[in-house]
């Protein structure tokens, strides 16, 4: 009877704790269902049910996640980035809900000398609150380490490339993204930076840790500050070129040990999508080979990072004497998938001159073609849809051939080109000179020169021409900061109208400066070098450019914004210097401290002892007998013989 | 009572192997984590064969397990993506290529310019400015295992860092007993290979050293073969064969330092290697090849649920300021502005007091003169 009342009582207990429970967890699934309501709009009802759906388990994981995961699958999170602007307006308490993307592109443009140029084109958009800076951020897409750098040193936009190699404009045209040889980082920073040049001494110092790179040699004598060049590529509602750095190191090499640490900010990392084709050993087997890291906000509340690489392979270093390219033979390998996190992967191979397929033969055909207004001209892509499993073929893999028939047609010549050498004789004085070739007919169009040059060498401003035709051509806007030794370099900048089918020279002359002898490298004779000039332009374009921003465009055509239709923004970087310094002769010291010690040696000193030697007469020493008779004399006190 | 009997015997067995487990666990290492600071010194296409040399250990230590934030690797040039380098972005340890030790997945932490005395000294005793990234630092403990392996050239007491300067065995011994009182290590294997480098280690003075020379004083090191595609000798002798030696190594394997000494003999090697262990406390014997080049994991399996904290509670998003910033304007800057950039304003000249100012102030001067010192001296002035 007892036990039969304990157990009852152990029965109701255990009713009590169970009710208890069920209604705590009742109350946890409703915030999920509630965020989940207001925050999506029709299409979404599926995603609604499947939160409440999920809100169970989604209860336990809110213990130790910040925020709600949804288990959304690429194609899903497009269209929750689509209806993202409506539905933010719509319900502004929604909840913190990442909703990144990721896109990839490989755009391939076979070149009228036979190298082939493949451009890999990676974006990851990243949705978060600028306002929002100590709380717990979320990283699913965007890589965590560039996010804590972003927040951590209030970066608005930053461009860092990496290029091995000198990109030849009039055998390959235009890139889509331009970079000087070495290194090169350009930074704007938030207007609530107090000290700009201490956070970018910092901020170098993180990325050379990040990217392998010997960023840290980035100071104050190759820093510079433009005043007009570098615009933001980003949005911007004011522009104050006080929080902008550009800096470049023309002496940085990139090896694999620069693409390893790129590779892992990828989503897929090399694992998966296009970026299986980068093998290092094909990669720096190249003409040019460049990668950049762009980070830019798109809009008030996203960030857009773009990796890119840009790799020329040249046709008679890679082997066989034939024609024709494949992705076995760029890259040894073929890919097999599409990104599994990516909502768009793409291949692009220009084709707009060879329209009947008299030129070349592609292969597999595809049956996807679009047009895409890119450089000033309107290009014919043929697309290859990597999340179409339709496109791997029976095989299940992809190996584009693009074998040519016939080698005639020419290019279309670039409309604007620059060339920089350096001129003179002997090690004392020199003139650098810089050309700027308009290959327009007609028109003219203004560039934007920015000349960075080291302190060591010494340049006379009042020696500056600038010559167009043979005629003196008056820059319509000058910028010059001399130099301080050891502290700054020079930095002109000029805007100069290039008159149509012309050739512009600027010339200035420098002396060189004798250096210290810590200050030399380990190889001086090598030289020194001097960065890129640049010169930003806006080039008259063939086509009308597409100047709306909202509209899906694939990657590679949307890198600089477009404000009119007229024209399309272009950057080329000329060559960088390099010169010698008068170089002492290092293995010297050890010879003159020798030679130099043996001569006072044995010259002063010689000299001094003539000078200060004192000389006495010594008698021989006597003999036995007498010494014996010297010794009896002392004791008597009588003076010795 | 047999059974008894067979059954206490047993468990005396049983005791006393654990006792021998426990005395075993007394005398190995006690670390618990390992680092590895691999250095190459040397400058110039024809140096190829230190960076291979380095390489070639960064490979072994890493394949034993050392993860790649625990390895500080210097690299003073840049062989595979050499302009010379017939394979770019290859740095091969045997002749006909046979094995590329730079491999896909390599990270150099200093290279170039910035692989200098200082850097090396800086980096062993952790005196690095406060901007440096982790992946610079050498963030050991007092239970870490350190390797540290050096090549180059060198000489009777130095080694010579990129053609323009030297390290002293003084103050490499200096630096280790800096370590030592930092308490920055639990143990450390030094290993050279130079010409003479046995003096390197001459100097030590710190306890828990062991170190390891390819050759003797007044003996050089001789490198190993030449490829005839590349041009170059590609590997020294002692880390070649060291290479060998460590292929065999695998994660779990008990050989311990004394076939690690016994490595390069006279007959390959032609010069004599040579190792110090009187600083040691363990017996070398006992010290496993894997205690440094490879890496500790202990993992511990648990069955039981573990709560943890409680949730971390979302602080809502301010739904008023958001609303704010979308009513500013953001769009897109204009990349060439032409009108701006020439109307942009000049920067604030000097200021320069008005000309009449000047000769209003002349003129004041040459009054008062005048009225001072009389009428008399204007007409020898006009």
């Amino acid at each position: 009877m007892a036990a039969h009342r304990c157990v009852s009582s152990a029965l109701l207990v255990f009713v009590c704790v169970l009710s208890v429970f069920t209604v705590a967890r009742s109350q946890e699934t409703t915030p999920p269902g509630g965020h989940g309501a207001p925050a999506t709009d029709g299409p979404q009802t599926v995603t609604e049910t499947t939160g409440q759906t999920a809100g169970q388990p989604a209860a336990e994981e809110r213990r130790w996640e910040a925020t709600e995961v949804k288990e959304a699958t690429p194609d899903e999170s497009a269209a929750e980035e689509q209806e993202a602007p409506a539905a933010d307006t719509a319900a502004p308490s929604a909840g913190p809900r990442p909703k990144d993307d990721f896109q990839e592109e490989l755009v391939i443009r076979p070149l009228h000398s036979g190298d082939i140029y493949a451009s890999f084109q990676f974006r990851t958009l990243w949705e978060t609150d600028f306002t929002r800076e100590n709380k717990v951020s979320h990283y699913r897409l965007f890589p965590k380490s560039l996010g804590q750098v972003i927040s951590k040193f209030s970066v608005r936009e930053l461009h860092i490339s990496f290029t091995q190699g000198y990109w030849r404009t009039m055998q390959w045209g235009q890139p889509y993204q331009p970079s000087p040889p070495g290194a090169e980082l350009w930074v704007w920073f938030q207007d609530s930076v107090t000290d700009v040049d201490e956070t970018w001494k910092e901020l170098t110092n993180v990325l050379s840790g990040i990217f392998c790179a010997s960023l840290n040699f980035i100071d104050s004598t190759n820093t510079v500050q433009p005043s007009a060049s570098f615009k933001p590529l980003g949005i911007v509602n004011v522009t104050d070129h006080r929080f902008l750095r550009y800096a470049t190191l023309p002496r940085e090499i990139v090896c694999t040990e620069n693409l390893t640490p790129w590779k892992k900010l990828l989503p897929c990392g090399s694992k998966a999508g296009l970026a299986v084709l980068m093998k290092s050993e094909k990669l720096f087997h190249s003409s040019f080979h460049s990668q950049a890291v762009h980070i830019r906000p798109v809009s008030p509340t996203s960030w857009e990072l773009r990796q890119t690489l840009n790799v020329v392979f040249d046709l008679h270093t890679s082997g066989q004497g034939k024609r024709e390219w494949s992705l076995f033979k760029m890259f040894s390998r073929t890919l097999t998938e599409a990104c599994p996190l990516a909502s768009s992967s793409k291949i692009y191979v220009d084709v707009t001159d060879n329209p009947q397929g008299e030129q070349f033969e592609l292969s597999p055909a595809t049956p996807l073609l679009s047009q895409e207004v890119v450089l000033g001209d309107r290009r014919t892509f043929s697309v290859y849809d990597l999340t179409q499993q339709i496109t791997f073929g029976t095989v299940r893999s992809l190996n584009l051939l693009i074998r040519w028939k016939s080698s005639e047609g020419d290019m279309l010549r670039p409309l604007l080109h620059g060339e920089r050498y350096v001129a003179g004789y002997g090690l004392q004085t020199g003139e650098i000179h810089t050309l700027m070739y308009n290959y327009h007919p007609y028109r003219s169009f203004p560039v934007l020169l920015l000349d960075s040059v080291p302190w060591y060498l010494r340049l006379y401003i009042h020696t500056l021409t600038v010559t167009s035709k043979g005629k003196d051509n008056k820059p319509s806007y000058i910028h010059y900061q001399p130099s301080k030794d050891r502290l700054r370099p020079h930095l002109l900048e000029m805007l100069v109208q290039l008159p149509p089918n012309s050739v512009t020279e600027v010339t200035v002359q420098f002396e060189r400066a004798l250096l210290k002898w810590t200050e030399y490298t380990p190889d001086p004779n090598h030289g020194f070098y001097v960065g890129s000039s640049v010169i930003s332009s806006l080039v008259p374009s063939i086509v009308a450019m597409d100047t709306n921003i909202t509209q899906e465009r694939p990657l590679f055509s949307s890198f600089f914004p477009c404000k009119e239709e007229s024209s399309y923004f272009v950057r080329v970087y000329t060559e960088p210097l390099l010169v010698n310094l008068p170089t002492p002769d290092f293995s010297m010291p050890y010879n003159v401290i020798c030679l130099t010690c043996t001569v006072v040696a044995v010259g002063y000193g010689s000299l001094y002892n003539l000078l200060t030697r004192s000389f006495q007469i010594e008698e021989p020493s006597p003999g036995l007998a007498k010494r014996l008779a010297n010794i009896i004399r002392r004791m008597r006190g009588v003076p010795p013989l | 009572m047999l059974i008894l009997m067979t059954l206490f015997s047993s468990c005396l067995f049983v005791s006393s192997s654990n006792i021998e487990d426990n005395v075993g666990n007394f005398f190995s290492s006690g670390h618990t984590n390992n680092w590895a600071v691999l250095v190459c010194t040397s400058r110039f296409w024809f140096n190829y064969r230190h960076v291979a040399n380095t390489l070639s250990v960064y490979r072994s230590v890493k394949r034993l397990g050392i993860p790649d934030s625990h390895i500080v690797l210097m690299l003073a040039d840049d062989m595979a993506c050499n302009h010379r380098n017939p394979k770019p972005a290859t740095v091969f340890s045997h002749k006909n290529m046979e094995l590329n030790v730079y491999g896909d997945d390599v990270e150099v932490d200093y290279r170039g310019y910035e692989v200098t005395v200082e850097n090396f000294l800086r980096v062993l005793t952790g005196r690095l400015p406060p901007s440096t990234p982790r992946s610079k630092r050498l963030l050991s403990d007092d239970r870490s295992n350190i390797l540290i392996y050096l090549t180059g050239h060198g000489g009777n007491g130095f080694l010579k860092f990129q053609d323009s300067e030297e390290i002293s065995n003084v103050e490499l011994a200096d630096a280790f007993q800096q370590m030592w009182q930092k308490r920055r290590y639990n143990e450390l294997l030094f290993i050279i290979d130079t010409c003479q480098g046995a003096s390197m280690y001459e100097r030590f003075y710190s306890p828990n050293l062991m170190a390891l020379a390819s050759s003797q004083v007044g003996e050089d090191s001789l490198s190993h073969q030449p490829d005839l595609a590349i041009g170059v000798h590609l590997m020294d002798r002692y880390t070649f064969y060291l290479l060998e030696f460590l292929e065999d190594i695998h994660p779990a394997s008990k050989t311990n330092m004394n076939d690690l000494f016994k490595v390069c003999p006279k007959s390959h090697c032609v010069s004599t290697p040579g190792h110090r262990t009187d600083l040691f406390l363990r017996d070398p014997g006992s010290v496993l090849v894997t205690d440094f080049f490879g890496s500790v994991r202990k993992v511990e399996i648990t069955m039981e649920t573990i709560n943890l904290t409680s949730p971390i509670m979302q602080t809502e998003e301010k739904s008023a300021a958001y609303g704010d910033l979308q009513k500013e304007t953001y769009s897109f800057s204009d990349q060439l502005p032409v009108s701006e950039i020439i109307h942009q304003k000049p920067k604030q000249k000097d200021w320069h007091p008005p000309d009449g100012f000047i000769l209003g102030l002349w003129t004041l001067i040459l009054l008062v003169f005048f009225k001072t010192y009389g009428m008399k001296h204007l007409k020898h002035i006009f």
